[in-house]
């Protein structure tokens, strides 16, 4: 649920977990390394095997991280897909507000000043 | 009896782990945030504990969102240490105290909060980073047992801040009516303000942060005034991990006082901060 008076958040409630549950659940997965090899053996497959809807399966495929949070993807599970990527968390945050790394690493760092 | 000695607040961000498992305590980046754990370390030295009581949440190691318990209560001999998926070491394994852990259990359910038991749980970050960097000699040998309590701060709704500091309060008390003599501390762990998700990822609030940091020491209650919406807005979505200091400060039942404070941005995407507090009987500050 976007909360109205809390520009760009997800308050990550029951709707988005419903909504993002297979989604989840596959990157949950990820926690072991047997699964995440067998992933990227065949993305497609393992994404069939966790019964992916075409918007979620859309998102893994574009690495796409609002479209994944937008899928009801919860950024806690979407983290140990960031992993097999070897994406940090400051990528994710650069691709989220479209900034690169570096600005967006710059803006933390103001963010203490 | 057992006596809380104190608690340790601390941020509990995955790099930290990763820069540990590096020794990158003297890096520039990584220096002004491992220098704030010198005074905890000697703090923690003389308090000896038998016991870390460690309150933290679960980032989607141990729960999904199939079964989701608002607070949790490890009651194992062991806890796992495990792979999370993005290469962060797997530590040695925890010793638990499930004897504790049933007093515990029991007491909070008697106390009307109707947790969730666990025999068989593995510990992700949100546990392992702060052992690891308390505990930095220990050579995977840890000094202590423990017992987890896990909030959840993953799926909304999250228990308040009112429901969190009254948690506190009733594991303090039921660590107080435990008859062996264990010294222990509390730990709380992770935040402070930050937000790793939606196109305002990268938000740390540095003024509300400080507000958090002082009136957790003189006011807690204050702080029990907040919604979780309101933590949301102000420390962003991932900084509710604030309710694990909130119930930590809770178990707090003496006279508090602050040993050592850090504070520094940023660590990761976060705000980082560590906060040791001691707690005394009203009969040891009259000795004292
Ligand atoms: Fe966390």
């Amino acid at each position: 649920m976007q909360h109205h008076d809390i520009p760009g958040t997800i308050v990550y409630d029951g709707a988005e977990a419903q909504k993002g549950y297979a989604l989840n659940a596959m990157c949950y997965s990820f926690n072991a390394a047997a699964n995440r090899e067998e992933f990227k053996r065949d993305e497609d497959a393992y994404c069939t095997k966790y019964g992916l809807n075409d918007e979620q399966r859309a998102a893994i495929r574009e690495r796409n991280v609002l479209k994944l949070l937008a899928a009801g993807g919860n950024v806690y599970y979407l983290a140990k897909f960031a992993g097999i990527l070897n994406l940090n968390v400051q990528d994710l945050g650069a691709q989220q507000t479209g900034m690169s790394v570096e600005a967006f690493k710059e803006k933390l760092a103001a963010a203490g000043r | 009896m057992a006596q809380i000695v104190g608690a340790i607040a601390t941020s509990h961000i995955p790099a930290i782990g990763k820069a540990i498992a590096e020794n990158k305590q003297n890096d520039p980046y990584w220096k002004p945030f491992f220098d704030g754990y010198g005074p905890a370390l000697s703090w923690l030295k003389q308090a000896r504990p038998d016991v870390v009581v460690m309150i933290y949440n679960d980032h989607g190691l141990n729960f999904f969102l199939d079964k989701m318990p608002t607070f949790a209560v490890g009651a194992a001999a062991q806890y796992r240490s495990e792979d999370e998926g993005w290469g962060l070491p797997v530590l040695n394994s925890f010793p638990g105290d499930a004897a504790l852990s049933w007093h515990i259990i029991e007491h909070l359910v008697a106390d009307e909060f109707d947790i969730t038991s666990c025999q068989d749980m593995a510990v992700d970050h949100g546990f392992a980073v702060p052992m690891n960097l308390l505990f930095p000699n220990a050579g995977g040998k840890w000094p202590v047992t423990t017992v987890p309590v896990s909030i959840n701060t993953v799926q909304h709704p999250l228990p308040t801040p009112l429901r969190c500091w009254k948690l506190g309060r009733a594991i303090g008390r039921a660590i107080e009516s435990y008859p062996k003599d264990l010294r222990v501390v509390v730990f709380g762990t992770g935040g402070l303000s930050h937000q790793l998700d939606g196109t305002r990822a990268g938000f740390i609030n540095k003024k509300f942060d400080l507000y958090c940091l002082d009136t957790i020491v003189r006011d807690p209650e204050a702080l029990t005034k907040l919604s979780v919406i309101d933590l949301v807005r102000e420390a962003g979505a991932q900084g509710v991990e604030f309710l694990n200091w909130i119930t930590m400060r809770g178990a707090l039942l003496g006279n508090v006082s602050q040993i050592h404070r850090n504070y520094h941005i940023p660590i990761s995407n976060t705000a980082g901060a560590t906060l040791v507090l001691e707690n005394r009987t009203a009969a040891q500050s009259q000795a004292a």
